[in-house]
């Protein structure tokens, strides 16, 4: 029942999200602009990580588009929370864990969608990465976007109103992106800011990434990055599957 | 045997200025194939004793069979055996009402064959087959109250739960739900929990009435017999015995003529 609930549920989301085109390209929009107007200004310049600029931008940028993509999902909720389906859906047999593992599929295959339109415009800039780096990286957004939009939609139900949900959203997730080496490797910062670095999650997906885009998979860093992202991963799901089966309470 | 029974049902909420009980004890027994109409002015404990019985909030305390189903050992049983219609709806302006009835059928474990026939099944009983492909946005409040009755329906539930039915619609939807709910019970034997702040509504549709005040039962008994113990006459109006019952009206009352 859970694989059939979740693939019913998915269908459904993915069925509106396709019917949106708007929703399926804008999101790609923001790292699109990094891309043109804040890629080329790397060029050349010795950022302190192996590999050439394309490679270090790249990878900050598909996280950055999972972390503030996958981040606002709850929005969604909201609506939907008001509409009242979410209650009807709650009332239904369908396990929690597969109404919240429908949408997170959905925004998963949303934002890798994205990301591959973002990695074949840095095709065309000059980004030269291995496939399977490049595949990599899909996976990691993927595993990304299902842990910040499981942790997103637990925050949705606990803070139902659209006003007070966004601004905490963006404080959570713009600290998250300057403190992660999202866009410049954290071995340029002074000591203070790169142990406190080490504190966000996002830091090692990114430095994983970013070794899986220079065709380096065997490293402590991949290691690292793969064990933070499957434990972030399962940790937000769990949070949000209680949080649904408890809403309300 | 009761199809609901409860025995001091209870639910404390909890918050910063400490515990809130919503609902301190709630004693009801509901027969199968009965109307219940549950009925309290606003904080009484209505909504909350609603959501638990319909799984969506756990009880605190006390204890409840529904549909011979134990609600706080079992929640997941008893959400296949009830339809639950809220008060704000439950439909997704987003989705046609083909596949909205459809998803739900399919969470209830039917086919996709046997769901889309059950959708037509259910559209043509309540009038919504010329509007199967239509956008759920662009229904009327009553097209999209029949809607949210079909898909509480969908599985053939025991027990039905219908949270404020006709708030908002006009006179004629009103007396087409009224009409729908006695017809349920009629011919599937269908239970009915509903709440109302109509007490025309209540009198008019259910065989006996549960009155809750303060999170517990103030009174229970059939609609003749709570105006009679309580407004001195079977033929006093219902809302006479409930202002003497709680002192307090249930809501703003809609006076509108309902034609049944």
């Amino acid at each position: 029942m859970l694989l059939h609930d979740t693939a019913l549920l998915f269908r459904r989301y993915a069925r509106q999200t396709l019917r949106s085109k708007f929703q399926m390209l804008f999101g790609a929009l923001m790292p699109l602009l990094y891309l043109l107007f804040f890629g080329p200004l790397l060029t050349d310049m010795p950022l302190g990580s192996r590999g050439d600029s394309w490679q270090i931008l790249v990878p900050g940028l598909l996280l950055q588009l999972s972390l503030f993509g996958a981040s606002f999902s709850g929005f969604a909720l909201i609506l939907e929370n008001s509409w009242g389906v979410v209650d009807r859906l709650r009332v239904t047999p369908a396990s929690r864990l597969a109404l919240l593992l429908g949408r997170l599929l959905r925004d998963a295959a949303l934002f890798v969608f994205q990301s591959v339109l973002l990695v074949l415009a840095a095709l065309a800039m000059g980004l030269r990465a291995p496939l399977a780096g490049i595949l990599v990286g899909f996976a990691f957004v993927a595993l990304l976007t299902c842990a910040l939009a499981s942790l997103s939609y637990a925050l949705a139900l606990k803070v139902p109103t659209p006003q007070a949900f966004g601004p905490m959203v963006n404080a959570l997730a713009m600290p998250s992106m300057l403190l992660s080496g999202l866009m410049l490797p954290m071995a340029l910062a002074p000591g203070w800011l790169d142990v406190l670095s080490h504190f966000m999650p996002f830091r090692y997906l990114v430095d994983a990434v970013r070794d899986a885009y220079v065709g380096e998979y065997a490293t402590t860093t991949m290691l690292y990055g793969v064990l933070v992202a499957v434990g972030f991963a399962v940790l937000a799901v769990a949070v949000g599957t209680r949080v649904y089966r408890d809403a309300g309470t | 045997m009761a199809i609901i029974s409860t025995a001091g049902l209870a639910k404390t909420f909890s918050s910063k200025a400490g515990p809130v009980e919503a609902v301190r004890g709630i004693d009801l027994t509901v027969a199968p194939g009965e109307i219940l109409g549950f009925l309290g002015p606003n904080g009484a404990g209505k909504t909350t004793t609603l959501r638990m019985l319909t799984t969506l909030l756990p009880p605190t305390g006390g204890a409840a069979t529904v549909a011979g189903v134990d609600l706080r050992q079992n929640p997941a049983a008893v959400r296949k055996k009830i339809g639950y219609v809220a008060q704000s709806g439950g439909v997704d302006p987003q989705e046609t009402v083909r596949d909205e009835l459809v998803v739900q059928g399919r969470l209830y474990g039917l086919t996709k064959a046997e769901a889309t026939a059950r959708a037509a099944k259910l559209a043509a009983d309540l009038g919504l087959t010329e509007l199967l492909d239509r956008k759920t946005a662009a229904l009327s409040g009553g097209q999209r109250r029949r809607l949210d009755i079909a898909l509480g329906l969908t599985h053939r539930p025991e027990v039905l739960f219908l949270d404020e039915p006709t708030t908002g619609l006009d006179p004629g939807s009103r007396a087409d739900l009224w009409k729908l709910v006695r017809r349920l019970r009629d011919t599937h034997g269908t239970t009915v929990f509903l709440t109302t702040h109509y007490l025309d509504e209540a009198d008019a549709l259910a065989d006996r009435i549960v009155v809750v005040d303060k999170g517990v039962v103030a009174a229970e008994g059939t609609p003749a017999a709570l105006k009679e113990r309580y407004a001195g006459s079977p033929d006093a109006s219902l809302q006479d015995a409930f202002l003497a019952l709680t002192g307090r009206a249930p809501a703003p009352v809609d006076t509108t003529p309902v034609a049944v």
